[in-house]
């Protein structure tokens, strides 16, 4: 298991369900390429609302772990 | 803004065709070679700053050039309010700030959108604006001028040195002239020629980094256009696709356009004009007629030599390190080098500090290069993307930046030139009082208006070129104990000028004081200065010590430990 430091990595959607569905839904009709524009849009939207360099580094970190 | 001014019209020479005689020097080829305190290699901005610098104090000083004109075409081109401020301290800041043209705002494009604006000079009261655009012969001619009002600074045209041994005790420089070989020995050698820079290569030392593959084309146009005085940067516009372009005004309706071309490019083809033209055309558009001063394709590197000092050699400017062309980071940063030096070897020279305080200009101008190229290399990175995922994540903040302000911030079209504040030197004397604000030990002083015998001025002009201490506070706080303290440092030879900074409007006059009003308020807000803050600046005008109070004591301390006695 990583350390992921300040990253919370418990449970916090009301609806996990939900969330994934809209995650799914988001990329509907798009092409590959337009997937990939949605997705890098997307992490920019969400880290900058997140902000703390530390929590970002640690979900780097776990994101590219097992790759 | 300032006006661009035609060089016929103001009188001026025209410095692209100015040629230089070469002399055969008085101590040429004697038996015995001459032995110098200093000599610079390279009169481009670097050697120029640096060898007025040294005569300023008093030096005598030979600087070698292996050419016998100015530099061709705009090259640096963008110089930096700070570097403005050292051109004041040396001589010709109001030349190269009139010729210039002051900017301050940059738009970035992204296709054919404009999504980010930016001001680099959001505050007032500062003497010099965020950047001039000038053409680098101009900037090179102006401290030409200043030079040769010393008639010891020698300048030696057709002067190419072909050989450096580095000793213990001097420098032994090989030279080849119209008349042939010489000789000259020196106490130190100031490197300052060039990014290819001979001098390091004949020592078999190295510039080490990172080249970018990637090829640009600088084209200076002469038009008449109607763009604004501004920085414009497209990201793959709809003229030049895939690719960015950068515009930018020069004095005399001359424009500067860098087109990237990417690595593949022909450097000879592509600097014909059958291919030039085109590009410029679909920039402007149809009927726009421009003419071309000058082409040139070139790549670059962000790379530093390890050391800037080697023995009695040192080495600044492009010889010492070199960045990408996207902050004005290069002939910039290299004044800053020779401001940083100058000080630091007319006191090693003159016998007033000891050797190592040329050691602090390594550990203060590798810190100022690591910045530079660690900006320098992030910007060309967004610019030229070079993986695809680079490339998707520099679109998608392109795409975010019309409309989300947090994305705008991440745009980098580059980090435009600021000074480094040399946060770890050991010429600065930590702060034991607390201080709000920028001007900690080792920042460059802010700029302020100020009164001066109850005439506007600027703070900047009335310190530096030597160690000043700044006094905040009522005049009546001038008490005999501060002059006398005062007295007892300069009878221990570290010689201070001593600057008081009175409120508006006070009026006072005390020997051997320098009474300076602070007209708006400006310089203590800048300073976090109340009555009774004491700072202690290098002639360099960076800040090496601070407190809440005068203690002579602890100022003779902080002067000892700024030149590393």
């Amino acid at each position: 298991m990583l350390s992921t430091q300040s990253l919370n990595t418990t449970p916090n959607f009301a609806n996990p369900d939900d969330f994934y569905a809209s995650l799914i839904d988001m990329h509907l009709d798009l092409t590959p390429a337009q997937s990939e524009m949605a997705n890098a849009r997307l992490i920019l939207l969400l880290a900058n609302h997140i902000g703390d360099m530390q929590v970002l580094r640690s979900a780097m970190t776990a994101a590219r772990a097992e790759l | 803004m300032t006006a661009p001014t035609d060089h016929a019209a103001a009188g001026e020479p025209d410095y692209q065709s100015l040629k230089f005689d070469y002399v055969r020097a008085a101590d040429f080829a004697l038996p015995e070679p001459a032995r110098h305190p200093v000599v610079i290699v390279g009169a481009g901005p670097v050697g120029l700053s640096m060898a007025i610098d040294l005569a300023r104090q008093g030096l005598p000083v030979v600087l070698l050039d292996d050419d016998d004109c100015l530099s061709t075409g705009s090259r640096a081109l963008c110089f930096a309010k700070r570097t403005l401020e050292i051109f004041d301290r040396l001589g010709c800041g109001d030349e190269v700030a009139e010729k210039g043209v002051s900017w301050n705002v940059g738009k970035v494009f992204f296709k054919d959108k404009p999504v980010y604006q930016f001001d680099l000079l959001p505050e007032s009261g500062h003497q010099r604006p965020a950047f001039v655009n000038i053409q680098q012969y101009y900037v090179e001619g102006y401290l030409l001028a200043c030079a040769r009002q010393y008639p010891r600074l020698d300048i030696r045209w057709k002067n190419k040195v072909i050989g450096v041994t580095n000793t213990s005790d001097h420098v032994c420089i090989h030279i080849e002239t119209p008349d042939g070989l010489t000789c000259l020995q020196a106490d130190y050698l100031i490197t300052a020629d060039g990014t290819r820079s001979p001098v390091r290569g004949m020592l078999g030392l190295e510039s080490k980094g990172r080249v970018f593959r990637d090829r640009f084309l600088i084209a200076d146009v002469k038009m008449k256009a109607v763009f604004p005085t501004e920085r414009w940067f497209w990201f793959d516009p709809p003229f030049h696709p895939n690719q960015s372009v950068l515009l930018h005004r020069e004095p005399g309706d001359v424009w500067r356009i860098d087109f990237q071309l990417g690595w593949d490019a022909d450097p000879v083809l592509e600097k014909s004009p059958e291919r030039v033209i085109p590009r410029i055309r679909a920039l402007l558009g149809e009927g726009v007629e421009f003419t071309l001063e000058w082409v040139s394709v070139y790549t670059f590197a962000c790379m530093r030599m390890d050391s800037f000092r080697h023995g009695r050699v040192l080495f600044a400017g492009d010889a010492a390190h070199g960045v990408s062309p996207f902050g004005a980071r290069g002939a910039n940063s290299g004044v800053q080098d020779a401001d940083n030096l100058g000080w630091k070897l007319a006191m090693v020279v003159k016998g007033e500090a000891p050797d190592a305080l040329l050691d602090s200009y390594c550990v203060e101008r590798e810190y100022a290069a690591d910045e530079n190229i660690l900006n320098s290399t992030r910007a060309t990175d967004f610019i030229t993307p070079k993986s695809e995922v680079s490339r998707l994540f520099r679109d998608a903040v392109l795409s975010l930046a019309k409309d989300y302000a947090f994305a705008r911030h991440l745009v980098n079209s580059g980090r435009l030139s600021v000074p480094a504040t040399y946060i770890d030197s050991p010429l600065n004397t930590p702060d034991l009082d607390v201080f709000a604000g920028l001007m900690r030990p080792g920042a460059p002083v802010a700029d302020a208006p100020v009164a001066v015998h109850t005439k506007p001025d600027w703070f900047l002009p009335q310190v530096g070129q030597q160690f000043c201490l700044l006094l905040f506070g009522d005049a009546n706080d001038v008490t005999p104990e501060t002059l006398a303290g005062l007295r007892a440092m300069t009878e221990a030879s570290l010689a201070l000028k001593t600057v008081y900074v009175v409120p508006a409007g006070v009026s006072v006059q005390h020997a051997g004081v320098d009474i300076v009003e602070d007209s708006e308020g400006l310089l203590a807000q800048r300073f976090d200065a109340r009555a009774g803050t004491a700072y202690l600046l290098r002639p360099d005008q960076h800040v090496a010590a601070r407190w809440r109070h005068f203690n002579h004591h602890a100022v003779r301390a902080a002067m000892l430990r700024a030149t590393a006695r």
